[in-house]
């Protein structure tokens, strides 16, 4: 046994030009950053303020910038997969199959783990405690632990790229590929580290947010008075909490395989690779919606403040997404009709599939009807809403197809169930994110995106989405089976070529966006949200400044009805003056930073890195580390920050004055309007 | 719509069936798209017309910013998906029993068995009842129902010839069955509709199906040249490799079959198991 296990110089790809220069390229990339901000003196305000933050508001925003970074990420395997597959006709294109099996695998996991799960989480994090009307989460310290072992798992995955392999098999590795006899190298063990260090995080935020959810609200905020993107975001963190040990469990077990010779999964001595496919799908199709229901929930909040209107039948959304969190449970195996199970048992689960499609049908239709009778506002996040609602009843379409036993044995595993998993994922949840980026933007950083840029983007995407994945539903439909690295059928070459188009017309859309950020950055003065009510929005989070002061709301609101924030604007807008007169201010207690999470979360990397290349003495010193960091923080003494009650005061009373100042102009405007009409 | 009706037009694959079974699983896609669309289409038509009709600038709209609630249309709005996939879950149910994978087709002549083993990277079919086999080319007789069995010496894969129709699993230990047919003669693509690593894109095979008397007279060529199947042979077989032409035995040593499923014979040793031999084995 050597020093450092199994690594060694042939672990860096020096013959391979390709993923040397681009891992280098990043590397030059993230050193230069570094410098720049060690240079500019900005490692103390980092450390202080967003590194060690515990607050629920900076942990979101963290979350939604390590999920854009790692959707360049993937978005750049996408590109190479489809211009492999536009070059791959009959010539052996320009990824060798060990490559391009790479980056398929790398971009279905990134995108998954490491783009949509954080970017809703992110958003979650951002919104929830502000919806409820509280100061923050109820484990502000797992909060930030459980980020860092997110950024960790990313880092981990991005670390294969120039330090060994990654996994081959797709962005779920299937026994009996993925054991060690047909799997040697390490890319399963990059893979499956990975995702136990950033299923952690996951599984903890779960916990924190369900507890959040039950525990803390503010007076009055009964479960039926909750705004609706908190009840999915409870609906998705108890999918959170019973699906993802499920996960964890399945990766636990194909490593005790792969480390120690276990049989759980191998096909020899009594392993049953069948039962991985069924487990891994148990945590799989929740994981769905634990995307998909937050992402239900910001168009909710959309479609309603950019209607005017509430939300329409409420409680038949609460029930629908219930429903949708129960049923999501009972349908794993519709991931493989084709395995051979009898016709009883596929078309009960087919069924079970498509009893889904009701609640979401009901979704649909209430958002319909919020619209219905409104003055709907076409601002960017109704925009990605509206596209959404069209883009996604094709993809539900396509998903009710596939439920049908009979119609899967011949869609399974082609590019037609690819497309509609894009149609899902891009169409609903990414859509998602990028509306409640657009929507909630402003009170993380107190002033508005560029409408311009974010329509251009908002079109470029739509577009660019079914210009490359249109053709997939075609190319399923003409026999093409996923992740080929070359092909020779004449017929599927168009329709790839078309597709690699709509990449291109995608790209266009993340440049928009990149320059949306640049341009709204430096004309921040002029779309400042003085009120920190931007959108007229109607729940809680828009009844504090933009951004949020550290403590959210200075005297924690009293809440009366369904939509609070609403009620108490329309009785101001009335009597012409703000309906609380200043409360009398008190200190408020936050709970005090910690660098427990990055702390964590590095040795948990370094744990993860020892683990995947066999340098046991690493792994003990990485897991000595973790349980010393545990330790100092659980015996710390000092846990608690006073912010006095003049400076909740002199917060408050600034938000006031821009808030009564808003109120008079607007009474002003109304008075003049009438005169004129006079 | 119109795409689909192109597609059947001049599609090679699922929207043109050359089987029983896959017509019958067209005809499913097919009505089930129908169905759904009828609700879909509209769905679509009205959340823009909506959207559009009560934009904040237009005069004309009528507002009702208190229509929140209506136990009417609740009823609606939950009926009407309710009474879709109702109408669908009828579908699945009785399609998935009468095109189960395993049920025989009603026989017009005794079906064909055939034992298909997915190897690393290639097909390997064996003809028990005739003591022949071949390598990455099905030859079939048309309008004979097919008595499809499979297992895999290796990784899973999953063998699926679109025109004929269901794809199924081929799993190391284990025997599945499937029932296919081709209704007249033709080449039919084939291939494998699941990742079982770095030769993945090359696992592909014409099926071809020809009248009966060429059948005959193919079995009898390929029973009188090339070399015979043994065990010898299939350990060769199991080295990962690619072959660059189809090939055919002459002979295959009875049992073969179940041995591969029962595991007496060891599947492939995946990358471990020596150097990729390139060269087709049968033809050395």
């Amino acid at each position: 046994m050597t020093l450092l296990g199994r690594l060694t110089w042939q672990a860096i790809p020096f013959h391979e030009p390709l993923p040397l220069f681009s891992g280098l390229g990043v590397l030059i990339t993230v050193v230069a950053i570094l410098a720049w901000v060690v240079a500019k003196g900005y490692v103390p305000y980092l450390w202080r303020e967003w590194i060690t933050s515990v607050d629920h508001k900076r942990i979101g925003v963290m979350y939604c910038i390590l999920a854009s970074v790692m959707l360049l990420r993937g978005f750049i395997d996408a590109i190479m997969m489809r211009t492999q597959q536009v070059m791959a006709y009959d010539a052996p294109g320009f990824l060798p199959p060990s490559h391009f099996d790479q980056v398929f695998s790398a971009h279905g996991t990134i995108m998954i783990f490491f783009v949509a799960m954080p970017f809703v989480i992110g958003l979650m994090n951002l919104v929830v405690p502000l919806q409820l009307g509280v100061r923050d989460v109820a484990f502000p310290t797992l909060n930030s632990v459980s980020f860092w072992l997110t950024a960790a798992g990313a880092l981990l995955v991005n670390l294969s790229l120039v330090i060994g392999e990654f996994d081959r098999m797709g962005w779920l590795p299937y026994p009996p590929l993925s054991e060690l006899r047909y799997s040697p190298g390490v890319g399963v063990d990059y893979y499956c580290w990975s995702l136990q260090i950033s299923g952690v995080g996951t599984l903890m935020t779960g916990i924190n947010f369900v507890t959040t959810i039950l525990k803390l609200r503010a007076p009055g905020m009964h479960y039926t008075r909750m705004p609706m993107f908190c009840w999915t975001a409870l609906a998705s963190n108890l999918l959170i909490v019973a699906a993802f040990p499920v996960l964890t469990a399945t990766l636990a077990m194909l490593l005790l395989d792969r480390y120690v010779g276990f049989h759980f999964f191998t096909d020899t001595a009594g392993g049953n690779s069948m039962m991985f496919m069924n487990l891994i799908w148990a945590w799989g199709h929740p994981e769905v919606y634990i995307l998909a229901l937050p992402a239900f929930g910001i168009y909710s909040e959309v479609v309603s403040t950019f209607s005017c209107k509430p939300l329409f039948g409420y409680r038949s959304m609460i029930y629908a997404t219930m429903a949708i969190c129960i049923i999501s449970f009972m349908v794993w195996l519709h991931h493989f009709f084709t395995m051979g199970a009898g016709a009883d048992v596929n078309s009960i689960f087919g069924i079970a599939s498509m009893i889904i499609a009701v609640p979401t049908g009901v979704k649909i239709f209430n958002w319909l009807f919020t619209m219905y009778g409104g003055y709907v506002r076409f601002r960017t996040p109704m925009l990605w809403s509206i596209g959404f609602i069209v883009t996604f009843a094709i993809g539900g379409l396509t998903g009710v197809l596939l439920a049908v036993p009979p119609a899967d044995f011949q869609l399974h595993n082609s590019l037609f169930l690819v497309a509609h998993f894009h149609n899902v994922i891009i169409g609903a949840v990414i859509f998602g994110a990028f509306a409640g980026y657009t929507y909630w933007f402003p009170k993380a950083f107190g002033f508005v995106l560029d409408e311009r840029l974010g329509k251009w983007a908002f079109w470029l995407w739509l577009i660019g989405f079914w210009v490359a994945w249109g053709p997939g539903y075609v190319l399923g439909l003409e026999g093409m089976t996923r992740r080929l690295q070359h092909y020779d059928v004449a017929e599927w070459h168009p329709w790839l070529v078309v597709a690699e188009g709509g990449v291109v017309i995608i790209l266009l859309g993340i440049i928009a966006q990149i320059a949306q950020i640049v341009v709204s950055v430096r004309t921040r003065e002029q779309r400042r949200d003085v009120t920190g009510d931007p959108w007229d929005g109607r729940n809680l989070e828009w009844a504090t400044a933009s951004p949020p002061p550290a403590f959210n709301f200075a005297v924690l609101p009293d809440v009366t009805d369904q939509e609070p924030y609403w009620d108490m604007k329309a009785r101001a807008r009335e009597i012409g003056q703000l309906t609380r007169p200043e409360p009398r201010y008190e200190p408020i207690h936050m709970p005090r930073n910690s660098p427990t999470g990055f702390v964590t979360a590095f040795l948990a990397v370094v744990t993860g890195f020892a683990l995947i290349w066999h340098i046991w003495w690493l792994v003990l010193l990485g897991l000595a580390g973790a349980y010393a960091t545990f330790v100092v923080f659980a015996w710390r003494d000092h846990d608690e920050e006073l912010i006095p009650a003049e400076e909740v005061a002199r917060i408050d009373r600034a938000n006031r004055a821009a808030r009564s100042a808003a109120l008079q102009h607007r009474q002003l405007r109304r008075e003049t309007q009438r005169e004129s009409a006079e | 719509m119109l795409l689909l009706g192109q597609l059947a037009g001049c599609g090679r694959a699922q929207l043109q069936p050359a089987g029983p079974i896959s017509a019958a699983e067209r005809k499913i896609l097919l009505d089930s798209i129908v169905i759904m669309l009828a609700i879909v289409i509209p769905t679509i038509i009205a959340t823009l017309g909506v959207a559009w009709w009560f934009r904040s600038s237009n005069p004309r709209a009528r507002r009702q910013p208190d229509f929140v609630y209506s136990g009417r249309v609740e009823l609606i709005v939950w009926s009407i998906p309710a009474l879709v996939i109702i109408f669908l879950g009828g579908i699945a149910w009785i399609g998935s029993h009468d095109l189960d994978p395993a049920q025989p087709l009603p026989a017009k002549a005794a079906p064909l068995d055939i034992q298909v083993v997915s190897l690393d990277w290639k097909w390997l079919f064996i003809y028990p009842k005739l003591g022949i086999a071949s390598v990455n080319r099905l030859v079939v007789p048309a309008g004979v129902p097919l008595h499809l069995v499979l297992t895999s010496a290796s990784v899973w894969n999953v063998f699926w010839v679109p025109q004929l129709g269901s794809m199924l699993y081929c799993m190391s230990g284990m025997a599945g069955t499937l029932y296919l047919e081709a209704d007249h003669p033709g080449v039919y693509r084939g291939e494998s509709a699941m990742i079982s690593g770095d030769g993945f894109a090359d696992m592909h095979f014409d099926t071809e199906a020809v009248r009966r008397s060429q059948f005959d007279a193919w079995v009898a060529s390929t029973r009188s040249a090339g070399p015979a199947l043994d065990d010898a042979a299939y350990r060769e077989l199991l080295h990962q490799s690619v072959p660059p032409h189809p090939y055919t035995y002459r002979a295959v040593r009875p049992g073969l079959f179940a041995d591969i499923v029962m595991l007496k014979l060891p599947p492939g040793d995946g990358p471990r198991g020596g150097v990729a031999n390139v060269q087709p084995v049968g033809l050395r």
